[in-house]
């Protein structure tokens, strides 16, 4: 990625466990690193409850972390004074998964967007910030006669923008978007899809972009990281992560996506991964061993580091000689 | 058939006007974007039953600061001279069985019924708020404990409690002020408790922290105004049911006891007399439905009003 340079988010061996009964923990994120450059979207794909959603909002300061590293142009956003974080909150922006609980039943629209600018006084008297937010609800195809609305009175895709419009509103320069399409109707998550990515080009914004299948991210996302079980599998350039999987785990994603033709679809429906993701029984170890069908012992001894096995591609695997395609 | 063809035959392209796309209508639509409190009062201002009741409500808490001293008279030292007037230029209610002006004491009487509703209302809220935010904001344990000793309360009769404090206590305002209240507050911390935890996990709280919101405006803007309606809802409709109880117990006997004066003891004097002398009973009778009356239909105007979903 040459034409990017400057990582803005770093991920430094993050780890998230959550307290489960006594004593125990669920290890939600264990030891994951990635970087985020500069105006680029980075795709984080897994399965439901590998915790995308918790990386994302530790990455936000929304939860605390257990352990590791985020910086954030170089500085770890969970030491940062109050000035500092009032900045980078700024700066830094989530759109919900659920487009329903996420927006408050008791403010106007107007007053949902204007949250933001209210905090951070982005706009000199009320004049102007109504013209924000009427130039926000456009932006993201909305109008001018929604903003007396209540949020209850809106469809799930227009929920869904008026979420993006809420993150937009405060300028940000790095929006975390929570699998913003997959509570949509088909045939609005291209809309959806498509004004991101308009947003982007105009606002020269970063993303981060959470989706649980391959599919969703692979038009928007320059890099893709791969997620299983609250660890990174894989990580690489969209196309060279869809052209050469590596991870026995990535290669069952890109088959689990529908091919339209029936005589390649029986053969990658054969190939697809059965069985549900547990953490129960590897608890050491690559934690996919138990779905996969090349572990050897190796597998069970020890947890897979992640590898540069080509120039930024990054794999954690034992056995890739055997795995290649 | 026929006229199907006729009908194909008689639109020709010609007929066809591409319309421009009209943004005088759209425009018009665009209403100024107001705040949640102002755009309920707006809905409430709406509700012409609502704000009949709010102004009857008005009235009455005019009269009840103004009305004992309209007269002028003395409503408390017996009369026998007017034992029983009937209602005159001189007595507009008549008088009671002392001789007293009814209409003064009639004022009282609502004064004391309505401030005991009052207090006992604002103790049910501010102990429930408190009680219910504690059990929310400690969880676990606290919560647990908390909980149980709430269930204990809540599944002793209610009516049975009041009646042993009030034997146990004695005939007083203030006995019957914590027989009142003594249960009443679980409800709303239950409700309290219940929303704080909805509200602290919800998303848009979330979102409100990661724009970088300050804890004190959270409060304010979210917490608050999803808890206000609620707990507004609650105080409309828990008066009228003091009042009730207050009349209820007084008049059985349990609650105030003469030389006091209350709506509940006044229609208990009443009914004494209510052969020979009904305006003795009908008057303080009025007052207390009519009053609870407007209470229910403000507080039905306040739930439509508070919720945006009823919004037309
Ligand atoms: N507040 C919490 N308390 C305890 N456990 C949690 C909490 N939040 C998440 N978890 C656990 O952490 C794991 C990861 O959750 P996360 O929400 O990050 O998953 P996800 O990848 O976003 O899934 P999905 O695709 O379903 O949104 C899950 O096993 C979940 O049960
Ligand atoms: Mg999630």
């Amino acid at each position: 990625m040459s034409e990017h340079n400057t990582p803005l988010i770093q991920v430094k061996h993050l780890k998230k466990y959550f307290p489960a009964g006594r004593k125990e923990v669920v290890k939600a994120i264990d030891d994951i690193s990635f970087d985020i450059y500069e105006r680029e979207t980075v795709g984080l794909v897994g399965e439901s409850g590998c915790g995308k959603t918790t990386t994302g909002r530790i990455n936000l300061v929304l939860y605390d972390k257990t352990d590791g590293q985020v910086l954030y142009r170089g500085q770890d956003v969970h030491q940062m004074s109050r000035a500092e974080r009032y900045r980078f909150k700024k700066n830094a922006q989530i759109v919900f998964q659920d487009p329903y609980s996420s927006l408050d039943p008791r403010m106007t629209v107007a007053d949902i967007i204007g949250e933001g600018i209210d905090v951070h006084h982005l706009a000199a008297n009320k004049r102007e910030r109504l013209e924000k937010i009427y130039s926000y609800l456009r932006a993201v195809g909305l109008n001018e006669s929604h903003a007396s609305r209540f949020v209850h009175e809106f469809s799930g895709g227009q929920r869904q923008r008026i979420g993006i419009a809420r993150a937009l509103a405060v300028e940000p320069e790095f929006i975390m978007l929570d699998e913003p399409i997959s509570a949509l109707d088909v045939s609005i998550q291209a809309q959806v899809v498509n004004l991101l990515i308009r947003l982007q080009r105009e606002k020269g914004l970063t993303y981060l972009f959470v989706a649980h299948d391959l599919a969703m991210v692979k038009h928007i996302s320059d890099r893709i990281v791969v997620m299983y079980l609250g660890t990174v599998v894989e990580t690489a350039a969209s196309d060279a992560l869809y052209g050469k999987p590596m991870h026995p785990y990535t290669q069952s994603l890109i088959a689990a996506v529908p091919i339209p033709d029936p005589e390649k679809e029986r053969r990658r429906s054969e190939e697809t991964i059965q069985g549900e993701a547990t953490i129960a029984g590897a608890t050491q170890g690559c934690r996919f061993r138990t779905r996969c069908k090349y572990a050897t012992e190796a597998c069970a001894r020890e947890m897979p580091s992640l590898r540069e096995v080509e120039p930024g591609h990054f794999v954690a695997c034992h056995n890739l000689d055997q795995v290649g395609r | 058939m026929a006229q199907a063809k006729n009908t194909a035959e008689a639109l020709r392209p010609e007929d066809f006007v591409i319309l421009r796309e009209r943004s005088a209508p759209s425009d018009l639509l665009v209403r100024e974007p107001v705040g949640y409190w102002k755009d309920a009062w707006r809905r409430l201002r709406r509700n012409k039953v609502a704000m009949t009741s709010l102004v009857v409500l008005g009235l009455f808490l005019i009269m009840i600061i103004i009305g004992p001293y309209l007269r002028g008279y003395d409503y408390i030292t017996a009369a026998p001279q007017y034992k029983n007037a009937d209602m005159s230029a001189q007595f507009w209610l008549g008088a009671d069985a002392l001789g007293r002006d009814l209409f003064s004491r009639l004022w009282v009487g609502t004064r004391v019924s309505f401030v005991i509703a009052i207090v006992c209302t604002a103790v049910q809220v501010v102990v429930g708020c408190l009680y219910g935010s504690v059990m929310a904001y400690f969880g676990g344990i606290v919560d647990e404990i908390m909980m149980r000793i709430l269930e204990v309360i809540t599944a002793i009769p209610s009516l049975l409690i009041t009646i042993l404090i009030m034997i146990a206590l004695g005939n007083s305002a203030f006995s019957l002020l914590v027989a009142l209240c003594i249960a009443s507050w679980c409800p709303t911390a239950r409700v309290v408790r219940g929303q704080i935890m909805q509200l602290r996990e919800s998303e848009y709280v979330m979102a409100a922290e990661a724009m970088g919101e300050r804890p004190m405006r959270i409060i304010l803007r979210h917490l608050l105004p999803n808890i206000m309606g609620i707990l507004i809802l609650d105080v409309a409709t828990s008066i009228p049911g003091y009042i009730f109880q207050e009349a209820g117990l007084s008049f059985i006997g349990l609650g105030l006891q003469t030389p006091a004066i209350s709506l509940g003891l006044l229609i208990s004097n009443g009914q004494a007399v209510m052969n020979s002398h009904v305006n003795q009973l009908i008057f303080p009778a009025a007052v207390l439905c009519i009053m609870v009356l407007a209470f229910n239909l403000l507080g039905d105007g306040l739930r439509n009003a508070l919720d945006p979903k009823f919004r037309k």
